[in-house]
Formats: C-alpha cells, sequence, structure tokens
C-alpha cells in the first residue's frame, strides 16, 4: 500500500494550521489525523473525538536525590552542567536535563533515576474519521518524542486500517517538536501569513523542509490582508521550487467556525472555504503523483 | 523587574504586546526575544545592530589513538550521541545535550571538547530600546540551550522584557522562569481559551504572577472573559480586533506608530504589571 | 559466518521483524550449520532516542558479520558500516526462509541507509 504522510506547519504561530487540517479532516478520504502540536494542542476542540485507547507517554528520565542517603558532598552540584542541583541538594526537575551523570558519579548511590510520566497520547474517532493526539504534561520536555510516537502510532493505524494518508498538525517553530513532525514526511504544506513576520517565519521553515529533504507545498491565509506581501511569498516560492498551492482569503467565519466546533468547510460556503477545496484538491493530486 | 511576555497558542501578539510595551514606556528598556525559532521582534523595531555572536553547544571530540574501546563513554551517555562499538567510536553530535559524562567517565582522556553551532546571538538598538535576540541554526533541534544563553542578557536592574516563543514546553518555561511577573496573551477564541488555560497551568506551576492581554478582543465568543473572572486572572488591557491594525502589523509597522493614541494604553499595561508584581 | 535477523520470535520459524532498533530479538545463525542463539532486545525497544544506534551496537558486540532486517535508518547504519557489517535490508517471511534467500544471494548490500531516522 502507498500511504502517503502530509505535515502541515508554518514556523509562526496562528496562521491557521489547525483550521486548514481540521478542513482537510472533513474533505479527505482514507485518512487519519494525527495533532502533533503537542503542547498546544486544539484538534480536538473542533473533531470532537471520542477516545477508543489512551497510554502514558514516559518521557526522559529525572534525577532525584534521597536525602536519608546522601551526605551532601557536593559531587553532584559540581558536575551537573545545568545548576539543576540546588545549595541544598534538592533536584530542579525542570532545570534537571536527565543526564544521568550525578547518578554515576554521587559516591554514596543517592540519587535515583526514573524515567518520568510526561503525558498520555490518545487513540481516537472522529465524525471524520481516527485521530492520533496526545496531551503533554505541564511544563514538560520531550515534545519532539511524543511526536515521533505519534507519528509511528498513525503508521500503524493506517497499516491495520488500510489507509491512504497521514495529516499531521504540525507545531510551530523550526525546533525538536518541529523536526520530529517533518522527518521522513512525503511533504509539508506550509501556511503563512502576508506579514513580513509570516514572510520571514515561512523563510525559515521552507528552509528546514529543504535541509530535512521533504518537498514543500505553500499557501497563504487571509492573502488579501497585504497583497503586495503575499505576491513575495508566491515568487519566494517559485523561486525555491515550493509548490504553490493557492491563496485563502481573510473570513471571520473561520472564528465563528470554530466557536460552533466545526470546520470551516463543514460549516460554511463563504470564499475562504471554496478557497480551501480548491487548495486540498490540489494538495491530494500532489500526494497522489 | 523582569517582565515576560507569553501565550499557549501562537499568533496571538505576543511580540506586538512586547515591542509596543518597551517602545511606548520612552525609558531605557532591555528586549530579550526568546523565541529564537522564529525570532520576530528585530521586524518591529528595526534596531540597528550592534554586535552578533556565535553561540554553540560543548559536544565529545573522541582521540581514537588514546581509545581503549572500554565502552564507558556510550555507557553514560543517555542520548545515544557516544557510542563505542566494537574497535570504534562514534559520535552523533546533533543528538549531544553537553552534560560532558563522556569526558568525565573516559580513563585515557580520549574525549576533548569541540562544539556544535546552536545559532547566533544578535544585539542591537532601536530608541531607548536594547534588544537582544537569538537565532536558532535551522536544522538544529535543541532551542533551550539557545534560550538559556539570550537569557543571561537579562538585567538586574532596570526593566528586561522577554518576549517567549508560543506554546507550554520546555522551550517557554526557560524563557518565562525567573521573571517577575508574566504577560499572557490571549485572543477570546476556543482555541486562543484552551491555549490560554495550558498556559496559565505553567505558569502557576512556576509560581509567578501573571495577567491576561486580550487581543483582537471583539471577536469569538465571552468564554475568555468568564474564565477570567472565574479563575480571578486580571484582564491587564485589551485589544480591538481592527483590520488597520492588522494591515500595520503586515508591513511591520508598530502599532504605536501607526496608532499613537494606543501609546497610553502600553504605559497603563506596565503600571498595571508593576502593581500586581507582588 | 554469523548471520543477525531480526526476529519476533526466538526460533528459526520466527517471522522476521521489519523494524531493526525496535525488532523483538535478534536471531544470530550460522547460515551452513544453522545453529544459532537469540539475543533479546528487550533493552532497547523502550529506549526514548536512539534505539537504532544501541541496536547496531548490539549487534557489533555479539560479532556478527551481516545484518538482516526490513529497515534501517541512517544512524545505525553508520555504526553498522563502520564496524564493517553488511546490511542486508528487505526481509520478509520467516528467519529460516530468510536464510535459504541468503544462501542463495537474493540479498544485495545497502549502500545507506533505506529508511529515514524517527529522530532527525
Amino acid at each position: 500500500m502507498n500511504m502517503k504522510e502530509l505535515t502541515i506547519i508554518s514556523g509562526k504561530g496562528g496562521t491557521g494550521k489547525t483550521s486548514l487540517v481540521a478542513s482537510f479532516a472533513a474533505l479527505a478520504e482514507n485518512k487519519v489525523i494525527v495533532d502533533a502540536d503537542v503542547d498546544a494542542a486544539d484538534m480536538h476542540l473542533v473533531l470532537e473525538p471520542s477516545v477508543k485507547r489512551e497510554a502514558e507517554f514516559m518521557g526522559g528520565h529525572t534525577a532525584q536525590i534521597r536525602p536519608d542517603i546522601c551526605n551532601q558532598c557536593g559531587e553532584c552540584r559540581e558536575r551537573c552542567q545545568f545548576d539543576a542541583v540546588s545549595d541544598d541538594f534538592v533536584v530542579d526537575s525542570i532545570a534537571c536535563e536527565g543526564c544521568g551523570v550525578c547518578v554515576h558519579f554521587c559516591p554514596a548511590d543517592a540519587i535515583e533515576f526514573p524515567r518520568r510520566l510526561s503525558g498520555k497520547w490518545f487513540v481516537s474517532e472522529t465524525r471524520n474519521g481516527p485521530m492520533i493526539h496526545a496531551r503533554l504534561g505541564i511544563a514538560e520536555e520531550n515534545s519532539g518524542m511524543l511526536v515521533s510516537l505519534l507519528r509511528k502510532e498513525a503508521r500503524k493505524l493506517a497499516d491495520k486500517k488500510r489507509l491512504e494518508m497521514i495529516i499531521t498538525d504540525g507545531p510551530p517553530g523550526i525546533g525538536c517538536p518541529v523536526i520530529a513532525s517533518v522527518t521522513g514526511s512525503d511533504a509539508v504544506l506550509i501556511i503563512t501569513e502576508p506579514t513580513l513576520s509570516g514572510l520571514h517565519d515561512m523563510k525559515r521553515v521552507g528552509e528546514l523542509a529543504d535541509f530535512l529533504k521533504v518537498p514543500a507545498l505553500l499557501t497563504v491565509n487571509k492573502y488579501d490582508l497585504n497583497p503586495e506581501i503575499t505576491r513575495q511569498i508566491e515568487s519566494f516560492s517559485r523561486e525555491n521550487h515550493i509548490v504553490f498551492t493557492g491563496t485563502i482569503p481573510y473570513d471571520p467565519a473561520v472564528t465563528s467556525a470554530m466557536v460552533a466546533k466545526k470546520s470551516l468547510v463543514e460549516f460554511s460556503d463563504t470564499p475562504a472555504a471554496l478557497a480551501i477545496r480548491n487548495i486540498w484538491e490540489r494538495v491530494s493530486t500532489y500526494m497522489q503523483t | 523587574m523582569i517582565l515576560s511576555i507569553a501565550s499557549g497558542k501562537g499568533g496571538t501578539g505576543k511580540t506586538t504586546v512586547a515591542t509596543n510595551l518597551a517602545a511606548a514606556l520612552e525609558c531605557p528598556v532591555r528586549l530579550l526575544d526568546c523565541d529564537v525559532e522564529e525570532p520576530n521582534a528585530h521586524i518591529f523595531l528595526k534596531p540597528e545592530i550592534t554586535e552578533r555572536e556565535t553561540v554553540t553547544a560543548v559536544v565529545p571530540d573522541v582521540d581514537l589513538s588514546k581509545c581503549e574501546y572500554c565502552g564507558a563513554c556510550g555507557d553514560i551517555c543517555q542520548f545515544s550521541a557516544i557510542v563505542a562499538a566494537g574497535e570504534t567510536v562514534m559520535t552523533f553530535t546533533e543528538m549531544c545535550h553537553s552534560c560532558k559524562g563522556c569526558m568525565m567517565v573516559c580513563p585515557t582522556g580520549a574525549i576533548s571538547e569541540s562544539s556544535r553551532t546552536l545559532g547566533e546571538i544578535i544585539k542591537g538598538v532601536s530608541g531607548q530600546v536594547e534588544l537582544v535576540y537569538g537565532s536558532l541554526r535551522v536544522g538544529e533541534a535543541m532551542s533551550p540551550p539557545m534560550i538559556r544563553k539570550v537569557k543571561e542578557e537579562v538585567r538586574t536592574e532596570g526593566l528586561t522584557v522577554i518576549d517567549a516563543p508560543p506554546g507550554t514546553s520546555c522551550p517557554v518555561i526557560e524563557s518565562i522562569r525567573n521573571t517577575d511577573y508574566v504577560i499572557l496573551v490571549t485572543e477570546p477564541t476556543p482555541f486562543g481559551l484552551n491555549d490560554l488555560m495550558l498556559a496559565a497551568e505553567a505558569v502557576r506551576a512556576l509560581d509567578i504572577p501573571f495577567g491576561i492581554v486580550l487581543n483582537r478582543c471583539d471577536s469569538g465568543d465571552d468564554n475568555t472573559h468568564r474564565y477570567a473572572r472565574e479563575q480571578g486572572i486580571p484582564i491587564l488591557m485589551e485589544i480591538p480586533d481592527k483590520r488597520e491594525i492588522a494591515e500595520a502589523y503586515s508591513k511591520g509597522h508598530l502599532m504605536i506608530e501607526a496608532f499613537p493614541e494606543m501609546k497610553v494604553g502600553f504605559k497603563n499595561l506596565m503600571g498595571e504589571c508593576v502593581k500586581r508584581e507582588t | 559466518m554469523k548471520l543477525a535477523i531480526t526476529s519476533d520470535g526466538t526460533t528459526l520459524s520466527s517471522e522476521t521483524d521489519p523494524r531493526f532498533g525496535r525488532a523483538a530479538y535478534f536471531i544470530l545463525a550460522d547460515p551452513d550449520t544453522l545453529e544459532y542463539e537469540v539475543i533479546e532486545n528487550r533493552q532497547n525497544i523502550n529506549l526514548p532516542q536512539g534505539a537504532g544506534i544501541q541496536a547496531a551496537r548490539t549487534i557489533v558486540n555479539a560479532c556478527a558479520d551481516a545484518l538482516i532486517t526490513g529497515n534501517c535508518g541512517p544512524k545505525a547504519f553508520t555504526v553498522l558500516q563502520k564496524a564493517g557489517i553488511e546490511v542486508l535490508p528487505g526481509a520478509k517471511g520467516k528467519v529460516e526462509d530468510v536464510i535459504e534467500q541468503y544462501k542463495k544471494g537474493a540479498f544485495t548490500p545497502a549502500k545507506s541507509a533505506n529508511v529515514d531516522g524517527h529522530w532527525v
């Protein structure tokens, strides 16, 4: 089976990733949706998943000093590169990188090194098909690892149910969770907005896709906010082998649809909804070839 | 005072609030843009660049002529960044967290410090605002060390404003920890509210006082107001949803330049934060 | 000659496991005598990251000459290549059948990883 994976990213946050993916979820058939924006997941607000299976996500390790054994020799404090051990020998779990150096060198064997429960992930059913999503614990790390896990589970599910496509709603930025969302995808769709910030961030995320050797497609949301920058983005994409899939006009119905817990294409037939349908046509044709 | 500006959801206006606040105060302010993955503050402040510095992380470099293939380096590494297999040792420096464990355990001193480029720190001046921002190298996964580096520029005297990245996980925590007050910028939509609730939990976990700036306040629904009321979180400022504001933003203009009457709003915002800091 | 094969069971009639880093077991077999030993990979399966690298290390330390698996990612491939172990991807079916195919020369050594890493 020739299963394909499309990841939607933006660089800049708030350009409309989740709204677009929610519409794709209504338009695409035989697919699984992944919400990979694990530290600010929103897709469930539109797709209203019913959870079929949930599991714990164990992240990295954290050092814990046992005060009953610790003789306060200071070896751990001296060796820790992350200033994670306090003056009174308590490990700051937020600063601790989970490297295990203190555990190894503690002469009293006073440091435990458990893996931490960093979140939960879910396999769910929605009105628009299966969905894999997660909730990262507050102030937890390793979201890249959780993203990798979600994508792996999506692959398993797609294999089992003979689904043709995985559509992944990625996180903003260009760092670890984004790299984990994009690596090995068949294509990324970058959604940006015609602002100088949007342009700046789109270039960086386009560069990242290129670095990871994943072909990139692009769409401009709220293009009519600044037609001049929209033109600049379009010509940038042409010069950099990024497939331009069209533009979406500004539409207050996007927020109304969100409030109504619907995707835009389910909610209305506004020009923006029509534009998204056309973009989906182009994207799905691209993915099939 | 160190004031940090965060939000769960991206694109709600963190940078807008950070840059306009810093520029509106008409006094010396240091602004640290900690959204090192996608820094934007410089687009609005257009600073005159005074300094650029490459930021690196320590990674291992193995001298195989001194190596006895004991495997201790690979055993201590939690990140598979160094591996001893048979008669060879290999490093995967992009996975290295710079704990120096391998160097500490090596019995023959075969491992020395090399470096991996994380990105660049850029400093500049725009009026009374001193801007420092980090720019993560494209392809580099780890932003927290870069954020730590930007945060070394915090001033103990006067006002430092920190523009945090979106989300609620490690990069955000790294940006807002050890600050005196947090402004959470959000918009009154279901996504905005959901992510605001996550961000509020994160700030509470750090035990820092915080308030809300509601951007595009007349869009969406009234659930965010209700949430703030129920939780006793102050709404410090509301910014209207106006196409003219969005257009000015798109061109990289500060709101207080395009709409000078808004200056007083940001000055009041600062006053509210100072009042509630303790 | 020692041939390492990724497997989801502990006998020659077990199915091969297409995964390398997170394979359940490695079967280390002599293709001529069909004598074999089983190496568990449980310690690597649950690693948060670097499972492929650690699995490669296991194979190197077991002194295998070649590895037959389904897919091999870039970092594991680098480790195996550096240790001079041939990587033969594309295994399907039972371990014993794969050994037969190997003896007939059905596998071609990979020149590079055949899948992307899960983590950069």
